[in-house]
């Protein structure tokens, strides 16, 4: 059903597809160039055959052992044709950086700052790049396979807090 | 003549400086992880100008229980009580749509009665969370009878769950390719009738609130969400369709024996709070619809698939043949040995689209499970959701978004 999606995206990118295939259940997937990502999923969001409004899941896989290491997985709805498409992005070790689709979706947002927390996956253009689940002073990224199950973590220095005088009561008193 | 008061201070002030603005400035407030207001441990950081919200952050991850990185150390049957712990008001969501990737993933068949079994738990555990959210939405507005009713109706129904699968909360009902236990005797008949008291309580319920002037005044209208908005930011379920788009993964995508049941789905029009809580309304009117269809269509047969590759062999079998003995031996030790490759699936739970990413490497264990809790986005959207609104409006829109704190922190 969404075999459509996948050709048209071949037809119409053929530099961004690197490969498509078609998981079990019938899932259409379709393996995009990093650098092209942008442009394909404009095209995904503003074409009215494509018309995928919505973009329910995106992750992140850490392949460690294969290069490129990471992949980026973003899964997308559309309600108005009510078909899917899975785009799989590579992502290196040494480059984790992929552009982030909050323009496009809006929803992206916590979804790739969630792959921020857990892979270490940056996304240039993400409007509140920060760490989601984590506390920000956390070392590593926990999902990565070489992050031990049981990891520890170094004690963390207290924060400044400003001192504030807040007149009289027992908070005031020093 | 002044009306000074010598030695006081009285009557010096400059005319005009009583009608003159006040000097105000914002407050940051901090409503901490552990509020009452905050459906599990979520941490609001406020910035209020007087009463009203100038911005507003969300901050999570303080019951961030390490749900992914443990499902990549156990087997694929051990993860059935991590899902549990997901969105805990309705459990069996969760294993259902765990099974539902797993089994994809594998292409494991599963039998017609636990289909049925599945679709009733899914049913029950959807009016459950609906009586949750109405009941909790109802009570921090201060309508405390209606939490009451609610969770009376939600008591009744644990009680029939304790005689499924033994536990009210945490079900660990569903097991990868079938359930795995039948209905005890009588379950279906005592289900309808505790089904009838729930309809009573919720019919309360909504007597009670619906047309309340109160309650419509708090609700109607705070924190709308348009349509092109909700998709944009990746809504889904209920907070969707009160949005008004008519999207729903039963009627959409059928899955299980959905689409063998008689059913509509509410749909809403403004995208305000009262339209989320209608709209758990009716789509608890809904479930009862289904659950009596369910029942009155259940057939008998087999509750879990006789494959000795996926489902542990029947005890005398384990204990009688060689080769009963051995696959429940490697199934326990080893797990199922599910295909390599990786799948994405989605079933509408309570609150959305809940999806489970699964990449399995070959071995017992997955290699990732990525969990796609429903109410993520809806969360992240509340701060928008929320511009321009009063304090006290933060309370019931985070109700309404039905945000439970197991599934967004995983």
């Amino acid at each position: 059903m969404s075999k459509a999606v996948i050709d048209a995206l071949v037809k119409r990118f053929p530099g961004a597809v690197l490969g498509t295939a078609t998981g079990p259940g019938g899932d259409e997937i379709c393996f995009v160039e990093k650098g092209l990502l942008l442009h394909v999923c404009r095209y995904l969001k503003e074409e009215p055959a494509m018309a995928f409004n919505v973009a329910p899941y995106i992750t992140a896989v850490d392949y460690l052992g294969q290069t490129p290491r990471f992949e980026v997985v973003y899964n997308l709805l559309s309600t108005v044709h009510a078909h899917r498409v899975r785009l799989r992005v590579k992502v290196t070790e040494e480059d984790p950086v992929v552009d982030s689709l909050c323009g496009i979706w809006r929803g992206a947002d916590w979804f790739e700052r969630y792959c921020l927390d857990m892979y270490g996956i940056h996304f240039t253009g993400h409007p509140d790049p920060r760490r989601l689940l984590m506390y920000d002073e956390f070392v590593g990224h926990p999902l990565r396979k070489d992050y031990p199950i049981r990891g520890r973590q170094p004690l963390v220095e207290e924060r400044a807090i400003e001192e504030r005088y807040r007149g009289p009561g027992p908070a005031g008193r020093d | 003549m002044s009306t000074e008061v010598k030695g006081t201070g009285i009557g010096t002030a400059a005319p005009g400086a009583l009608d003159a603005p006040l000097e105000t400035k914002r407050m940051l407030i901090n409503m901490g992880p552990s509020h009452p207001a905050m459906h599990g441990t979520t941490r609001a950081v406020v910035e209020l100008d007087g009463e009203r919200l100038v911005s507003c952050k969300i901050d999570i991850g303080f019951l961030h229980r390490g749900f992914e990185k443990s499902c990549e150390n156990v087997t694929w049957t051990q993860c059935f009580p991590y899902t549990d712990r997901l969105n805990y008001v309705s459990s069996m969501l969760n294993n259902v749509g765990f099974a539902m990737a797993v089994e994809k993933l594998g292409g494991f068949e599963v039998p017609e009665r636990a289909l049925y079994l599945r679709t009733v738990a899914s049913e029950v555990h959807r009016v459950c969370d609906h009586l949750t959210m109405v009941g909790a939405m109802a009570m921090e507005l201060g309508a405390m009878t209606a939490f009451l009713y609610a969770v009376e109706a939600r008591d009744h129904v644990y009680d029939r769950l304790t005689e499924l699968c033994g536990a009210r909360v945490t079900s660990n009902y569903v097991r990868i390719g079938g359930v795995s236990r039948d209905l005890p005797e009588g379950w279906a008949e005592k289900t309808l009738a505790t089904l009838d008291r729930v309809v009573l309580l919720r019919d309360e319920i909504e007597a009670l609130l619906t047309r309340n002037r109160i309650f419509i005044d708090r609700c109607r209208g705070v924190a709308a969400v348009s349509r092109q908005d909700a998709l944009d930011l990746g809504f889904s379920g209920p907070c969707l369709r009160a949005s008004g788009e008519p999207w729903d993964l039963r009627k959409a995508s059928p899955y299980l024996v959905y689409d063998r049941l008689d059913f509509d789905i509410p749909v809403g029009s403004n995208g305000d709070n009262l339209d989320r809580f209608l709209i758990r309304i009716e789509e608890m009117k809904q479930s009862d619809k289904m659950l009596r269809q369910l029942f009155a269509q259940l057939p008998p047969g087999e509750i879990v698939a006789s494959d000795f590759r996926y489902v542990l062999p029947p005890k005398p079998q384990v204990y009688g043949t060689i080769e009963g003995v051995m696959a429940h031996f490697k199934l326990i030790m080893e797990g199922i040995q599910v295909p390599a490759g990786e799948a994405y699936s989605y079933t509408e739970a309570a609150n959305g689209e809940l999806g489970y990413y699964v990449v399995s490497d070959g071995s017992g264990r997955p290699y990732k499970l990525g969990i796609r809790a429903p109410v993520w986005p809806v969360l992240a959207a509340l701060p928008k959701m929320l511009s321009g609104a009063l304090l006290s409006d933060f309370v019931p829109t985070f109700d309404s978004i039905n945000m439970i704190g197991g599934e967004t922190e995983q």
